[in-house]
Protein backbone atom coordinates (compact mmCIF):
# COMPACT_ATOMS: atom_id res chain seq x y z
CA UNK A 1 0.00 0.00 0.00
CA UNK A 2 1.44 3.54 -0.92
CA UNK A 3 0.38 7.00 -0.17
CA UNK A 4 -1.58 8.61 -3.29
CA UNK A 5 0.27 10.28 -6.00
CA UNK A 6 -2.44 13.02 -6.40
CA UNK A 7 -1.22 15.70 -3.75
CA UNK A 8 1.79 15.65 -1.70
CA UNK A 9 1.11 15.09 1.69
CA UNK A 10 2.84 16.30 4.75
CA UNK A 11 0.83 14.92 7.25
CA UNK A 12 2.98 12.11 9.69
CA UNK A 13 1.21 9.19 10.81
CA UNK A 14 0.74 6.94 7.81
CA UNK A 15 2.77 4.18 8.29
CA UNK A 16 2.38 3.78 12.48
CA UNK A 17 -1.42 4.32 12.62
CA UNK A 18 -2.20 1.63 9.31
CA UNK A 19 0.67 -0.52 11.08
CA UNK A 20 -1.40 0.06 14.88
CA UNK A 21 -4.86 -0.32 12.78
CA UNK A 22 -4.17 -3.76 10.78
CA UNK A 23 -2.67 -5.06 13.95
CA UNK A 24 -5.38 -4.65 15.95
CA UNK A 25 -7.96 -6.11 13.42
CA UNK A 26 -5.81 -8.65 13.20
CA UNK A 27 -5.49 -9.92 16.62
CA UNK A 28 -9.44 -8.92 17.79
CA UNK A 29 -11.16 -9.83 14.32
CA UNK A 30 -9.47 -11.30 11.86
CA UNK A 31 -7.61 -13.91 13.47
CA UNK A 32 -10.26 -15.63 15.99
CA UNK A 33 -12.85 -15.60 12.98
CA UNK A 34 -10.13 -17.44 10.81
CA UNK A 35 -9.95 -19.84 13.48
CA UNK A 36 -13.85 -20.36 13.37
CA UNK A 37 -13.57 -21.22 9.53
CA UNK A 38 -10.09 -23.59 10.16
CA UNK A 39 -12.00 -25.15 13.02
CA UNK A 40 -15.25 -25.87 10.70
CA UNK A 41 -12.75 -26.72 8.01
CA UNK A 42 -10.83 -29.39 10.00
CA UNK A 43 -13.85 -31.21 10.08
CA UNK A 44 -14.61 -34.44 7.96
CA UNK A 45 -16.59 -32.96 4.97
CA UNK A 46 -19.96 -35.86 5.45
CA UNK A 47 -19.56 -34.41 9.22
CA UNK A 48 -19.97 -30.87 8.55
CA UNK A 49 -22.68 -31.27 6.29
CA UNK A 50 -24.50 -33.52 8.96
CA UNK A 51 -24.25 -31.22 11.43
CA UNK A 52 -25.81 -28.07 9.97
CA UNK A 53 -28.74 -30.36 7.92
CA UNK A 54 -29.43 -32.30 10.87
CA UNK A 55 -33.29 -32.11 11.54
CA UNK A 56 -32.79 -30.13 14.60
CA UNK A 57 -30.32 -27.46 12.64
CA UNK A 58 -32.96 -27.50 10.00
CA UNK A 59 -35.77 -26.26 12.59
CA UNK A 60 -33.55 -23.56 14.24
CA UNK A 61 -32.60 -21.94 10.85
CA UNK A 62 -36.36 -22.12 9.80
CA UNK A 63 -37.36 -20.32 12.98
CA UNK A 64 -34.23 -17.98 13.14
CA UNK A 65 -34.94 -16.89 9.43
CA UNK A 66 -38.78 -16.74 9.58
CA UNK A 67 -39.28 -14.37 12.78
CA UNK A 68 -36.28 -12.11 11.52
CA UNK A 69 -38.30 -12.10 8.18
CA UNK A 70 -41.76 -11.47 10.22
CA UNK A 71 -39.99 -8.79 12.38
CA UNK A 72 -38.55 -6.93 9.99
CA UNK A 73 -41.48 -6.67 7.76
CA UNK A 74 -43.38 -5.65 10.62
CA UNK A 75 -40.98 -2.98 11.32
CA UNK A 76 -41.00 -2.33 7.74
CA UNK A 77 -44.74 -1.13 7.95
CA UNK A 78 -44.88 0.56 11.56
CA UNK A 79 -40.84 2.01 10.96
CA UNK A 80 -42.21 3.60 8.15
CA UNK A 81 -45.22 4.80 9.70
CA UNK A 82 -42.57 5.86 12.57
CA UNK A 83 -40.71 8.16 10.17
CA UNK A 84 -43.81 9.67 8.38
CA UNK A 85 -45.04 11.06 11.74
CA UNK A 86 -41.59 12.12 12.85
CA UNK A 87 -41.01 13.66 9.33
CA UNK A 88 -43.83 15.12 8.56
CA UNK A 89 -46.06 16.17 11.56
CA UNK A 90 -46.27 18.28 15.10
CA UNK A 91 -47.54 16.28 18.14
CA UNK A 92 -47.10 17.14 21.68
CA UNK A 93 -43.63 15.06 22.64
CA UNK A 94 -42.69 14.45 18.70
CA UNK A 95 -38.35 15.03 19.97
CA UNK A 96 -38.87 12.97 23.40
CA UNK A 97 -40.53 10.16 20.62
CA UNK A 98 -37.71 11.08 18.08
CA UNK A 99 -34.85 10.57 20.91
CA UNK A 100 -35.81 7.07 22.43
CA UNK A 101 -36.24 5.47 19.02
CA UNK A 102 -32.87 5.01 19.45
CA UNK A 103 -33.39 3.03 22.88
CA UNK A 104 -32.78 -0.65 21.49
CA UNK A 105 -29.49 0.78 20.23
CA UNK A 106 -28.77 1.36 24.17
CA UNK A 107 -31.02 -0.87 26.22
CA UNK A 108 -28.80 -4.05 26.57
CA UNK A 109 -30.60 -7.54 25.08
CA UNK A 110 -30.83 -9.01 28.43
CA UNK A 111 -33.00 -5.94 29.94
CA UNK A 112 -35.21 -6.03 27.12
CA UNK A 113 -35.74 -9.81 27.42
CA UNK A 114 -37.05 -10.04 30.72
CA UNK A 115 -38.85 -6.77 30.31
CA UNK A 116 -40.72 -8.22 27.21
CA UNK A 117 -41.42 -11.50 29.05
CA UNK A 118 -42.72 -9.85 31.68
CA UNK A 119 -45.49 -7.28 29.62
CA UNK A 120 -46.09 -10.51 27.29
CA UNK A 121 -46.43 -13.09 29.42
CA UNK A 122 -50.08 -13.94 30.39
CA UNK A 123 -50.36 -12.70 33.32
CA UNK A 124 -48.42 -8.90 31.86
CA UNK A 125 -50.08 -6.05 31.37
CA UNK A 126 -50.33 -6.43 27.81
CA UNK A 127 -50.41 -10.48 27.91
CA UNK A 128 -53.27 -10.70 29.92
CA UNK A 129 -55.46 -8.85 27.36
CA UNK A 130 -53.91 -11.45 24.32
CA UNK A 131 -54.07 -14.96 26.09
CA UNK A 132 -57.89 -14.48 26.40
CA UNK A 133 -58.10 -14.18 22.40
CA UNK A 134 -56.35 -17.03 22.24
CA UNK A 135 -52.66 -15.19 21.54
CA UNK A 136 -50.27 -17.17 23.62
CA UNK A 137 -47.17 -14.54 22.80
CA UNK A 138 -44.47 -16.04 25.59
CA UNK A 139 -42.56 -19.24 24.73
CA UNK A 140 -44.05 -19.81 21.49
CA UNK A 141 -42.34 -18.36 18.07
CA UNK A 142 -44.94 -15.03 18.35
CA UNK A 143 -42.62 -13.74 21.34
CA UNK A 144 -39.63 -14.43 19.40
CA UNK A 145 -40.71 -12.28 16.82
CA UNK A 146 -41.83 -9.20 19.56
CA UNK A 147 -38.15 -9.68 20.27
CA UNK A 148 -37.01 -9.63 17.35
CA UNK A 149 -39.06 -6.51 15.96
CA UNK A 150 -37.87 -4.45 19.03
CA UNK A 151 -34.33 -4.74 18.09
CA UNK A 152 -35.20 -4.18 14.25
CA UNK A 153 -36.76 -1.04 15.15
CA UNK A 154 -34.56 1.75 15.09
CA UNK A 155 -32.14 0.21 11.99
CA UNK A 156 -35.94 1.05 9.98
CA UNK A 157 -36.82 4.26 11.21
CA UNK A 158 -33.49 5.59 10.90
CA UNK A 159 -32.58 4.59 7.73
CA UNK A 160 -35.91 6.26 6.07
CA UNK A 161 -36.85 9.05 8.32
CA UNK A 162 -33.61 10.85 6.36
CA UNK A 163 -35.09 8.91 2.51
CA UNK A 164 -38.70 11.00 4.05
CA UNK A 165 -36.83 14.41 4.69
CA UNK A 166 -35.01 14.08 1.08
CA UNK A 167 -38.49 14.11 -0.61
CA UNK A 168 -38.69 16.88 -2.51
CA UNK A 169 -42.09 18.60 -1.51
CA UNK A 170 -41.98 20.84 -4.07
CA UNK A 171 -42.31 18.25 -6.70
CA UNK A 172 -45.52 16.73 -4.96
CA UNK A 173 -47.14 20.55 -5.11
CA UNK A 174 -46.07 20.36 -8.62
CA UNK A 175 -47.66 16.67 -9.48
CA UNK A 176 -50.65 17.85 -7.50
CA UNK A 177 -50.43 21.10 -9.23
CA UNK A 178 -50.81 19.39 -12.55
CA UNK A 179 -54.00 17.22 -11.30
CA UNK A 180 -52.80 14.04 -9.98
CA UNK A 181 -54.39 12.39 -7.09
CA UNK A 182 -53.01 11.97 -3.47
CA UNK A 183 -51.99 8.80 -3.91
CA UNK A 184 -50.48 8.63 -7.67
CA UNK A 185 -48.48 11.36 -6.01
CA UNK A 186 -47.70 8.73 -3.18
CA UNK A 187 -46.70 6.19 -5.31
CA UNK A 188 -44.88 7.99 -8.15
CA UNK A 189 -42.70 10.57 -5.92
CA UNK A 190 -42.79 9.42 -2.19
CA UNK A 191 -42.50 5.46 -2.60
CA UNK A 192 -39.19 5.50 -5.34
CA UNK A 193 -37.29 7.95 -3.28
CA UNK A 194 -37.55 6.14 -0.25
CA UNK A 195 -37.64 2.79 -1.37
CA UNK A 196 -34.02 2.12 -1.15
CA UNK A 197 -33.88 3.38 2.45
CA UNK A 198 -37.12 1.07 3.29
CA UNK A 199 -35.27 -1.93 1.53
CA UNK A 200 -31.93 -1.17 3.43
CA UNK A 201 -33.61 -0.97 6.62
CA UNK A 202 -35.19 -4.03 5.99
CA UNK A 203 -32.03 -5.93 5.51
CA UNK A 204 -30.24 -4.04 8.40
CA UNK A 205 -33.08 -5.32 10.48
CA UNK A 206 -33.17 -8.64 9.63
CA UNK A 207 -29.51 -9.54 9.60
CA UNK A 208 -29.14 -8.05 13.15
CA UNK A 209 -32.61 -10.14 13.92
CA UNK A 210 -30.95 -13.18 12.70
CA UNK A 211 -27.77 -13.37 15.07
CA UNK A 212 -30.07 -11.81 18.15
CA UNK A 213 -29.74 -13.80 21.34
CA UNK A 214 -29.99 -12.18 24.74
CA UNK A 215 -33.28 -10.70 24.08
CA UNK A 216 -34.67 -13.88 22.55
CA UNK A 217 -33.63 -16.74 25.19
CA UNK A 218 -35.66 -15.00 27.82
CA UNK A 219 -39.42 -14.91 25.77
CA UNK A 220 -38.56 -18.27 23.44
CA UNK A 221 -38.83 -20.81 26.22
CA UNK A 222 -36.24 -22.50 24.35
CA UNK A 223 -37.86 -25.88 23.30
CA UNK A 224 -35.66 -27.96 20.80
CA UNK A 225 -36.82 -28.29 17.03
CA UNK A 226 -40.06 -25.76 17.93
CA UNK A 227 -38.75 -22.33 19.61
CA UNK A 228 -34.71 -22.69 19.54
CA UNK A 229 -33.21 -20.54 17.76
CA UNK A 230 -29.74 -21.21 15.63
CA UNK A 231 -27.33 -18.99 17.87
CA UNK A 232 -29.03 -20.74 21.17
CA UNK A 233 -28.28 -24.28 19.32
CA UNK A 234 -24.69 -23.18 18.85
CA UNK A 235 -24.45 -21.92 22.93
CA UNK A 236 -25.75 -25.56 23.65
CA UNK A 237 -22.99 -27.34 21.55
CA UNK A 238 -20.59 -25.46 23.16
CA UNK A 239 -21.66 -26.42 27.00
CA UNK A 240 -21.87 -29.44 25.09
CA UNK A 241 -17.98 -29.34 24.65
CA UNK A 242 -18.90 -30.36 20.87
CA UNK A 243 -16.43 -27.10 19.56
CA UNK A 244 -16.59 -28.49 16.45
CA UNK A 245 -20.50 -28.60 15.95
CA UNK A 246 -20.33 -25.35 17.43
CA UNK A 247 -18.02 -24.03 14.53
CA UNK A 248 -20.16 -25.24 11.58
CA UNK A 249 -23.23 -23.56 12.84
CA UNK A 250 -20.56 -20.62 13.58
CA UNK A 251 -19.84 -20.76 10.12
CA UNK A 252 -23.43 -21.26 8.88
CA UNK A 253 -24.24 -17.72 10.60
CA UNK A 254 -21.06 -16.06 9.34
CA UNK A 255 -21.76 -17.15 5.92
CA UNK A 256 -25.19 -15.65 6.60
CA UNK A 257 -23.40 -12.33 8.05
CA UNK A 258 -21.47 -12.05 4.63
CA UNK A 259 -24.29 -12.71 2.58
CA UNK A 260 -26.51 -9.85 4.49
CA UNK A 261 -23.44 -7.47 4.09
CA UNK A 262 -23.07 -7.97 0.74
CA UNK A 263 -27.00 -7.22 0.16
CA UNK A 264 -26.42 -4.25 2.33
CA UNK A 265 -23.50 -2.57 0.11
CA UNK A 266 -25.43 -3.13 -3.08
CA UNK A 267 -28.48 -1.63 -1.66
CA UNK A 268 -26.44 1.35 -0.55
CA UNK A 269 -24.49 1.26 -4.18
CA UNK A 270 -28.12 1.43 -5.66
CA UNK A 271 -30.15 3.81 -3.74
CA UNK A 272 -27.21 6.10 -4.30
CA UNK A 273 -26.83 5.54 -8.33
CA UNK A 274 -31.16 6.41 -7.41
CA UNK A 275 -30.20 9.52 -5.88
CA UNK A 276 -28.75 10.75 -8.71
CA UNK A 277 -30.55 10.11 -11.66
CA UNK A 278 -33.72 12.20 -9.77
CA UNK A 279 -31.61 15.19 -9.42
CA UNK B 1 -50.85 -2.48 4.63
CA UNK B 2 -51.22 0.13 2.26
CA UNK B 3 -53.59 1.54 4.42
CA UNK B 4 -51.57 3.51 6.60
CA UNK B 5 -48.84 4.82 3.98
CA UNK B 6 -51.42 5.97 1.23
CA UNK B 7 -53.60 7.62 3.96
CA UNK B 8 -50.59 9.55 5.52
CA UNK B 9 -49.88 10.90 1.94
CA UNK B 10 -53.45 12.22 2.29
CA UNK B 11 -52.94 13.59 5.67
CA UNK B 12 -49.39 15.27 5.08
CA UNK B 13 -50.09 16.99 2.19
CA UNK B 14 -53.03 18.63 3.60
CA UNK B 15 -51.17 19.47 6.51
CA UNK B 16 -48.47 20.78 4.20
CA UNK B 17 -51.50 23.80 2.98
CA UNK B 18 -52.89 25.49 5.91
CA UNK B 19 -56.15 26.14 3.73
CA UNK B 20 -56.34 23.10 2.77
CA UNK B 21 -57.26 21.05 6.27
CA UNK B 22 -60.29 18.74 5.95
CA UNK B 23 -61.62 16.80 8.67
CA UNK B 24 -60.61 13.61 7.17
CA UNK B 25 -57.02 14.96 6.76
CA UNK B 26 -56.68 15.89 10.29
CA UNK B 27 -58.41 12.09 11.15
CA UNK B 28 -55.44 10.67 8.84
CA UNK B 29 -53.04 11.98 10.68
CA UNK B 30 -54.25 11.37 14.32
CA UNK B 31 -54.82 7.81 13.44
CA UNK B 32 -51.30 7.48 12.37
CA UNK B 33 -50.09 9.36 15.11
CA UNK B 34 -51.98 6.99 17.26
CA UNK B 35 -50.81 4.01 15.44
CA UNK B 36 -47.11 4.73 15.33
CA UNK B 37 -47.25 5.50 19.17
CA UNK B 38 -48.77 2.30 20.21
CA UNK B 39 -46.78 0.33 18.47
CA UNK B 40 -43.57 2.00 19.82
CA UNK B 41 -45.78 2.41 23.26
CA UNK B 42 -46.73 -1.61 23.40
CA UNK B 43 -42.84 -2.18 22.18
CA UNK B 44 -40.94 -0.21 24.10
CA UNK B 45 -42.10 2.19 26.70
CA UNK B 46 -44.15 -1.09 28.46
CA UNK B 47 -41.41 -2.93 29.13
CA UNK B 48 -39.10 0.21 30.21
CA UNK B 49 -41.53 0.90 32.56
CA UNK B 50 -42.57 -2.77 33.57
CA UNK B 51 -38.66 -3.20 34.05
CA UNK B 52 -38.77 -0.13 37.26
CA UNK B 53 -42.39 -1.41 38.28
CA UNK B 54 -41.52 -4.60 38.85
CA UNK B 55 -37.80 -4.24 40.45
CA UNK B 56 -39.97 -1.60 42.89
CA UNK B 57 -43.17 -4.28 43.18
CA UNK B 58 -41.68 -5.11 46.68
CA UNK B 59 -40.74 -1.42 47.56
CA UNK B 60 -37.54 0.20 48.15
CA UNK B 61 -36.58 -1.35 50.78
CA UNK B 62 -36.32 -4.19 48.86
CA UNK B 63 -34.74 -2.69 45.98
CA UNK B 64 -31.89 -1.35 47.73
CA UNK B 65 -31.37 -4.84 49.40
CA UNK B 66 -30.47 -6.32 46.32
CA UNK B 67 -27.60 -3.90 45.61
CA UNK B 68 -26.23 -5.35 48.30
CA UNK B 69 -25.76 -8.99 47.73
CA UNK B 70 -22.16 -9.39 47.17
CA UNK B 71 -22.91 -11.47 44.25
CA UNK B 72 -24.38 -8.39 42.88
CA UNK B 73 -21.51 -6.04 43.63
CA UNK B 74 -19.16 -8.50 42.03
CA UNK B 75 -21.66 -8.31 38.93
CA UNK B 76 -21.57 -4.46 38.72
CA UNK B 77 -17.70 -4.47 39.41
CA UNK B 78 -17.18 -6.63 36.51
CA UNK B 79 -19.08 -4.87 34.41
CA UNK B 80 -17.35 -1.72 35.12
CA UNK B 81 -13.80 -3.07 34.76
CA UNK B 82 -14.60 -4.53 31.41
CA UNK B 83 -15.77 -1.38 30.34
CA UNK B 84 -12.43 0.40 31.43
CA UNK B 85 -10.73 -1.58 30.22
CA UNK B 86 -12.29 -2.21 26.43
CA UNK B 87 -13.31 1.29 25.93
CA UNK B 88 -10.41 3.45 26.19
CA UNK B 89 -8.60 0.66 23.96
CA UNK B 90 -11.50 0.82 21.27
CA UNK B 91 -11.28 4.79 21.60
CA UNK B 92 -7.20 4.84 20.80
CA UNK B 93 -7.92 1.88 17.74
CA UNK B 94 -11.20 3.90 16.67
CA UNK B 95 -8.79 7.31 16.53
CA UNK B 96 -5.85 5.91 14.65
CA UNK B 97 -8.21 3.92 12.27
CA UNK B 98 -10.22 7.17 11.55
CA UNK B 99 -6.85 8.97 11.18
CA UNK B 100 -5.47 6.49 9.12
CA UNK B 101 -8.10 6.13 7.06
CA UNK B 102 -9.38 9.80 6.39
CA UNK B 103 -5.93 11.50 6.22
CA UNK B 104 -4.51 9.44 3.44
CA UNK B 105 -5.08 7.61 0.50
CA UNK B 106 -4.60 4.29 -0.13
CA UNK B 107 -5.19 1.11 -2.09
CA UNK B 108 -7.77 -1.57 -0.50
CA UNK B 109 -9.17 1.44 2.08
CA UNK B 110 -12.96 0.55 1.34
CA UNK B 111 -12.15 -2.87 1.99
CA UNK B 112 -10.76 -2.18 5.41
CA UNK B 113 -13.28 -0.03 6.65
CA UNK B 114 -15.66 -2.90 5.77
CA UNK B 115 -13.43 -5.40 8.13
CA UNK B 116 -13.76 -2.67 10.63
CA UNK B 117 -17.44 -2.88 10.41
CA UNK B 118 -17.41 -6.57 10.43
CA UNK B 119 -17.68 -7.37 13.94
CA UNK B 120 -21.77 -5.57 13.84
CA UNK B 121 -22.70 -8.07 11.49
CA UNK B 122 -21.63 -11.09 13.38
CA UNK B 123 -23.99 -12.91 15.56
CA UNK B 124 -23.19 -12.41 19.21
CA UNK B 125 -22.91 -16.19 19.82
CA UNK B 126 -20.47 -16.21 17.46
CA UNK B 127 -18.57 -13.49 18.59
CA UNK B 128 -17.83 -15.05 21.99
CA UNK B 129 -17.48 -18.85 20.07
CA UNK B 130 -14.56 -17.72 17.84
CA UNK B 131 -12.34 -16.84 21.31
CA UNK B 132 -13.85 -20.03 23.00
CA UNK B 133 -12.49 -22.00 20.16
CA UNK B 134 -8.34 -19.79 20.47
CA UNK B 135 -8.63 -19.96 23.93
CA UNK B 136 -10.70 -22.65 25.08
CA UNK B 137 -9.53 -26.29 26.83
CA UNK B 138 -9.73 -27.66 23.10
CA UNK B 139 -9.16 -24.92 21.33
CA UNK B 140 -5.74 -23.71 19.25
CA UNK B 141 -4.22 -22.55 22.52
CA UNK B 142 -6.12 -24.45 25.31
CA UNK B 143 -3.33 -26.68 26.00
CA UNK B 144 -0.14 -24.48 26.05
CA UNK B 145 -2.67 -22.06 28.29
CA UNK B 146 -3.00 -24.45 30.54
CA UNK B 147 0.64 -26.07 30.69
CA UNK B 148 1.36 -22.31 31.62
CA UNK B 149 -1.75 -21.93 33.98
CA UNK B 150 -2.85 -18.78 31.93
CA UNK B 151 -6.64 -18.84 31.85
CA UNK B 152 -8.74 -16.64 29.38
CA UNK B 153 -12.01 -18.50 28.37
CA UNK B 154 -14.05 -18.25 31.46
CA UNK B 155 -12.07 -15.30 33.27
CA UNK B 156 -11.71 -11.51 32.62
CA UNK B 157 -9.50 -12.07 29.81
CA UNK B 158 -11.99 -13.85 27.45
CA UNK B 159 -14.56 -11.03 28.81
CA UNK B 160 -12.82 -8.27 27.51
CA UNK B 161 -12.04 -9.76 24.51
CA UNK B 162 -15.16 -10.87 23.67
CA UNK B 163 -16.58 -6.99 24.48
CA UNK B 164 -13.78 -5.75 22.35
CA UNK B 165 -15.02 -6.98 19.63
CA UNK B 166 -18.24 -6.65 19.56
CA UNK B 167 -17.54 -2.89 20.42
CA UNK B 168 -14.83 -2.78 17.99
CA UNK B 169 -16.12 -0.66 15.47
CA UNK B 170 -18.26 2.08 17.03
CA UNK B 171 -15.23 4.86 17.84
CA UNK B 172 -13.96 4.13 14.42
CA UNK B 173 -17.75 4.35 11.85
CA UNK B 174 -18.02 7.78 14.28
CA UNK B 175 -14.65 9.15 13.50
CA UNK B 176 -14.10 7.95 9.85
CA UNK B 177 -16.62 9.79 8.15
CA UNK B 178 -16.62 12.98 10.28
CA UNK B 179 -12.66 13.18 9.49
CA UNK B 180 -13.29 12.37 5.78
CA UNK B 181 -15.78 15.29 6.12
CA UNK B 182 -13.29 18.25 7.62
CA UNK B 183 -10.62 17.51 5.36
CA UNK B 184 -7.16 17.86 5.43
CA UNK B 185 -7.04 21.51 5.19
CA UNK B 186 -6.31 22.70 8.99
CA UNK B 187 -3.87 19.85 9.35
CA UNK B 188 -1.65 20.68 6.72
CA UNK B 189 -1.41 24.11 7.87
CA UNK B 190 -0.48 22.93 10.94
CA UNK B 191 2.22 21.06 9.57
CA UNK B 192 3.64 23.16 7.57
CA UNK B 193 4.04 26.45 9.95
CA UNK B 194 6.49 23.79 12.06
CA UNK B 195 3.91 22.20 14.38
CA UNK B 196 4.24 18.16 15.40
CA UNK B 197 2.26 15.54 14.72
CA UNK B 198 1.22 15.26 18.42
CA UNK B 199 0.74 19.18 18.52
CA UNK B 200 -1.62 19.07 15.71
CA UNK B 201 -3.81 16.33 16.83
CA UNK B 202 -4.59 17.87 20.26
CA UNK B 203 -4.36 21.50 18.76
CA UNK B 204 -6.07 20.94 15.97
CA UNK B 205 -8.10 17.68 14.78
CA UNK B 206 -9.47 17.13 18.65
CA UNK B 207 -11.47 19.99 19.26
CA UNK B 208 -12.87 19.73 15.74
CA UNK B 209 -13.63 15.88 16.59
CA UNK B 210 -14.79 15.85 19.89
CA UNK B 211 -18.36 15.67 19.36
CA UNK B 212 -18.11 12.56 17.13
CA UNK B 213 -16.17 11.38 19.66
CA UNK B 214 -17.91 11.43 22.21
CA UNK B 215 -20.74 10.40 20.35
CA UNK B 216 -18.91 7.02 19.78
CA UNK B 217 -17.34 6.47 22.68
CA UNK B 218 -21.12 6.45 24.72
CA UNK B 219 -22.07 4.47 22.37
CA UNK B 220 -19.05 2.33 22.62
CA UNK B 221 -19.60 1.86 26.59
CA UNK B 222 -23.41 1.46 26.66
CA UNK B 223 -22.88 -1.70 24.30
CA UNK B 224 -19.32 -2.74 26.19
CA UNK B 225 -21.57 -2.74 29.44
CA UNK B 226 -24.73 -4.36 28.13
CA UNK B 227 -23.30 -7.08 26.45
CA UNK B 228 -24.82 -10.28 26.57
CA UNK B 229 -24.46 -13.26 24.05
CA UNK B 230 -20.57 -13.02 23.48
CA UNK B 231 -20.02 -12.80 26.97
CA UNK B 232 -21.70 -14.96 28.19
CA UNK B 233 -20.17 -17.83 25.96
CA UNK B 234 -17.26 -16.80 27.10
CA UNK B 235 -17.71 -16.23 30.41
CA UNK B 236 -18.92 -19.94 32.20
CA UNK B 237 -21.58 -17.96 33.97
CA UNK B 238 -19.14 -18.37 37.65
CA UNK B 239 -21.58 -16.68 39.85
CA UNK B 240 -19.81 -13.67 42.03
CA UNK B 241 -16.10 -14.47 39.66
CA UNK B 242 -17.15 -14.48 35.34
CA UNK B 243 -20.90 -13.30 35.90
CA UNK B 244 -21.05 -9.45 34.37
CA UNK B 245 -24.19 -7.28 35.21
CA UNK B 246 -26.60 -8.79 32.19
CA UNK B 247 -24.77 -12.09 32.92
CA UNK B 248 -26.09 -11.67 36.67
CA UNK B 249 -29.77 -10.70 35.50
CA UNK B 250 -30.40 -13.89 33.67
CA UNK B 251 -28.90 -16.21 36.81
CA UNK B 252 -31.05 -13.79 38.99
CA UNK B 253 -34.02 -14.40 37.01
CA UNK B 254 -34.05 -18.30 36.31
CA UNK B 255 -33.76 -18.03 40.41
CA UNK B 256 -37.00 -16.30 39.86
CA UNK B 257 -35.66 -13.60 42.29
CA UNK B 258 -37.53 -11.13 39.91
CA UNK B 259 -36.64 -8.23 42.44
CA UNK B 260 -33.09 -8.86 42.16
CA UNK B 261 -32.75 -9.31 38.32
CA UNK B 262 -35.11 -6.20 37.54
CA UNK B 263 -33.06 -4.04 40.15
CA UNK B 264 -29.59 -5.15 38.22
CA UNK B 265 -32.01 -4.42 34.62
CA UNK B 266 -32.91 -0.87 35.98
CA UNK B 267 -29.75 0.47 36.84
CA UNK B 268 -28.76 -1.07 33.01
CA UNK B 269 -31.98 0.87 31.56
CA UNK B 270 -30.80 3.96 33.68
CA UNK B 271 -27.49 3.81 31.64
CA UNK B 272 -29.21 3.63 28.45
CA UNK B 273 -31.53 6.44 29.31
CA UNK B 274 -28.01 8.46 30.06
CA UNK B 275 -26.90 7.03 27.04
CA UNK B 276 -29.69 8.50 24.92
CA UNK B 277 -29.98 12.03 26.69
CA UNK B 278 -25.71 12.21 25.86
CA UNK B 279 -26.41 11.61 22.58
CA UNK B 280 -29.32 13.76 21.97
CA UNK B 281 -26.96 16.55 23.56
CA UNK B 282 -24.37 15.72 21.47
CA UNK B 283 -26.74 16.07 18.49
CA UNK B 284 -28.39 19.63 19.83
CA UNK B 285 -24.92 20.97 19.86
CA UNK B 286 -24.43 20.98 16.53
CA UNK B 287 -23.34 17.62 15.68
CA UNK B 288 -25.05 16.17 13.27
CA UNK B 289 -25.39 12.14 12.55
CA UNK B 290 -24.96 11.36 9.21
Amino acid sequence: MKVGQREPNVIPGFGITLGFTTFFLCVIVLIPLAALVLKAGGMDFSRFIEVITSPRALASYRLSFGAAMVAAGVNMVFGFALAWTLVRYDFPGRQFVDAIIDMPFALPTAVSGIALTAVFAGNGWIGQYLEPLGIKVTYTWIGITVALTLIGMPFVVRTVQPALQEVQRDLEDAAETLGAGRFYVFRRIIVPTVLPALLTGFTLAFARAVGEYGSVIFIAGNMPMKTEITPLLIFIKLEEFDYAGAAALGCVMLAISFVMLLAINLLQVWGRKRMMVSR
Amino acid sequence: MAGPSTSAEAAAELASRPGHTTLQATLVRWLLITVSLTFLGALLAAPLAAVFATALEKGWNAYFQSFGDPDTRAAIRLTLTTALIVVPLNTVFGITAAWCIAKFEFRGKSFLITLIDLPLAVSPIVSGLIYVLLFGLNGWFGAWLQEHEISIVYALPGIVLATMFVTFPYVARELIPLMQQLGNDEEEAAITLGAGGWFTFFRVTLPRIRWGLVYGVILCNARAMGEFGAVSVVSGNIRGLTTTMPLHIEILYNEYNFVGAFAVASLLSLLAVVTLIIKTLVERSGYRRR
